[in-house]
């Protein structure tokens, strides 16, 4: 029954959300001496290690402190950031939606290219065709993303003397150009996960293809597209949605690394920058941000993939 | 086919024939599994080939490096591939085919003492969880629930900005934030064997089960772990590839791919395309080998598909 499925998924969100934030709550307990001295000597956080102890909150016990920390988070406070001041809820919420329009696009391009060119594997299997393609998707998976985007750079400034604009226009003072700076950049991204989205699809296009159902429809005189896409797509691409789930979190890291090369203010390039400061409640909040985003997903997907696929909930 | 039946001649006159029968010749079954990725897989054996020389030059890298990596040349800034400097020099006027062949060395280094850090820990994990079960599964699996719904590069990241630079620290980073994933494929497989007839056997036959888990578990779960292991290592070298590349990896004179692009690579695009080119090669090559090898080595151990060659004895 969907409702205990539902409830079931629920259920388990919860020690492993307590868990997240208690890992990424206790990062600051970790930190060696040498780096507290640092934080001292180099960036002026505090003018010695009691107070900066009393500023990180490290003077109370852990579990009180960890209470204090998720209450505030409920309240929308995640801290401030010893680097600017403000609160880091503040500087979060100014870059997250660059990082978010970056990663949709990325998605879109993913999709776009992904399924059609699995399909077209999984139907001309064994081909060279095939061959060729699976060999692109392995090069697509190995091949760095920083080293097409740099070749990209190098490239476009030598052939077609162009250079990415140095200052990011904000979405809304011209959204156009906004989005057109994400283009490269998240099409660069989605290299990596169409190579993934194109081999699950070609597999699972395989497995479905075999089924008798698709040998009833053929019999039946349906044309090869039809039976292609509304028989064995569908039914195909229920896993691949749940791929596309684990899929997320690696376009995260991914858009850490894009938003430093093309100098895009989002999250990414705020936790570099944050890490390089050391200022860690900014780290705290961005890893808590992450890790709630892509906890969230992943329940969206296996609820859908409950929805879709109504084996599952008997599992 | 080699026949198993030989023959010997005992009378000449009536030529009356004693024959042997020889059990056929058995190949340790590593052999046998090169065998068949050479014959059925030419592309994994390519990929193996790869490997291979990615691993050559690693270990042969004071060999072949005509220069020291660390030595600069003067004013030679920059300096196109030619006779004496085959792939050309960098900012600091140093060899870059030395620097990418000692670069070999880093990624190896890192790769392996990651990758053989994750197997331990996943094996470990993975067996446990998966053949006690019970309350201790459950709650290893929300650590490991836990643990992956970080983004790797986030993982990496934070993990570096705690410990600080440092070669050590790059190889903790890395396993730290692959052996989760690796510990749920271990303890699914382990899952399925423990279902197996010949583990029941052995329990009946009153077998501990220390006695179990080295003597049927352990062989059994080798198959993935191999495959885990072939393709964790590209992920490694791409994953150190890329801290460096942000600058949190090892840290400099090393000479790491990933912080060869970043640096002179970006720097001096205009001058000097080849600084960018190279080491980006390297590393594509490198991890197109291992993904390659690792792929037809999981299409070879794969007990689901026919065909597949199964490592039990």
């Amino acid at each position: 029954m969907l409702r205990w499925y539902i409830l079931r998924r629920l259920l388990l969100l919860v020690p492993t959300l307590l868990l997240v934030s208690f890992f990424i709550f206790s990062i600051v307990r970790f930190l060696p001496g040498d780096v507290v001295a640092i934080m001292i000597s180099e960036q002026g956080y505090a003018d010695d290690e009691a107070e900066l102890r009393k500023t990180l909150g490290l003077d109370k016990p852990l579990v009180i402190q960890y209470a204090t920390y998720m209450k505030n988070v409920f309240r929308g406070d995640l801290g401030k950031s010893l680097w600017s001041g403000k609160p880091v809820t503040e500087e979060l919420s100014r870059r997250l939606p660059t990082t978010l329009r970056l990663g949709l696009m990325a998605l879109f391009w993913t999709i776009l290219m992904g399924v059609p060119i699995g399909v077209l594997s999984a139907l001309y299997q064994d081909r060279w065709s095939d061959y060729l393609l699976r060999s692109a998707a392995i090069g697509g998976l190995s091949i760095p993303g920083f080293w097409i985007a740099t070749l990209v750079l190098v490239f476009g400034s030598i052939w077609f003397r162009w250079v990415p604009p140095m200052d990011y226009v904000p979405f809304s003072a011209n959204p156009i150009k906004s989005l057109s700076q994400l283009l490269v950049p998240s099409f660069i991204l989605s290299i990596a996960l169409s190579a993934g989205i194109m081999r699950m699809t070609r597999t699972m296009m395989l497995e479905v293809m075999k089924e008798d159902y698709i040998r009833t429809a053929r019999a039946k005189g349906l044309a090869g597209w039809v039976v292609v896409v509304r028989h064995a797509l569908k039914n195909a691409l229920i896993p691949v949605l749940s791929i596309m789930g684990l899929q997320i979190a690696f376009l995260i890291g991914g858009t850490v690394i894009m938003e430093s090369i093309f100098v895009l203010p989002g999250m990414g390039k705020y936790l570099i920058d944050a890490i390089s400061w050391r200022d860690y409640p900014a780290i705290q909040g961005v890893n808590l941000l992450i890790c709630t985003w892509v906890i969230s997903i992943n329940l969206i997907v296996d609820l859908l993939y409950g929805l879709f696929d109504p084996r599952i909930r008997y599992r | 086919m080699e026949s198993n039946l030989q023959e010997k001649i005992i009378d000449p006159v009536s030529m009356r024939v004693e024959g042997i029968i020889t059990p056929p010749k058995r190949h340790h079954w590593l052999l046998d599994l090169f065998i068949q990725l050479v014959k059925t897989k030419p592309l994994g054996a390519f990929g193996g080939l790869l490997v291979l020389g990615m691993v050559l030059l690693a270990i042969l890298a004071p060999v072949i490096s005509p220069f020291d990596p660390d030595t600069m040349h003067g004013e030679k800034i920059v300096a196109p591939p030619s006779r004496t400097f085959y792939l050309g020099t960098d900012a600091l006027a140093r060899d870059l085919f030395s620097r990418i062949a000692y670069g070999a060395r880093v990624s190896m280094t890192v790769g392996l003492g990651a990758v053989g850090l994750s197997t331990i820990l996943s094996t470990i994990i993975g067996i446990l969880s998966g053949y006690f079960g019970g309350r201790f599964d459950t709650i290893m699996q929300r650590f490991v629930d836990a643990i992956m719904s970080f983004p790797w590069l986030v993982i990496m990241l934070t993990i570096m900005a705690i410990l600080g630079p440092g070669q050590v620290n790059v190889i903790l980073a890395l396993a730290l934030a692959g052996f989760a994933g690796a510990s749920r494929v271990v303890r699914s497989a382990v899952l399925a064997i423990k279902e197996m007839d010949y583990v029941m056997a052995a329990r009946a036959v009153g077998c501990r089960n220390t006695t179990i888990l080295i003597r049927h578990i352990l062989p059994n779960v080798a198959a993935p772990i191999i495959v885990l292991a072939t393709l964790g290592l590209g992920n490694a070298i791409l994953a150190e590839a890329s801290l460096s590349f942000l600058g949190f990896g090892v840290p400099p004179p090393a000479s790491s791919w990933g912080r060869m692009l970043s640096g002179d690579g970006l720097n001096y695009m205009l001058k000097g395309p080849w600084l960018a080119i190279f080491p980006g090669l390297a590393i594509s090559a490198g991890v197109f080998g291992f993904n390659m090898l690792g792929d037809a080595l999981r299409d070879l151990l794969d007990p689901k598909l026919t065909g597949g060659m199964r490592l039990r004895r």
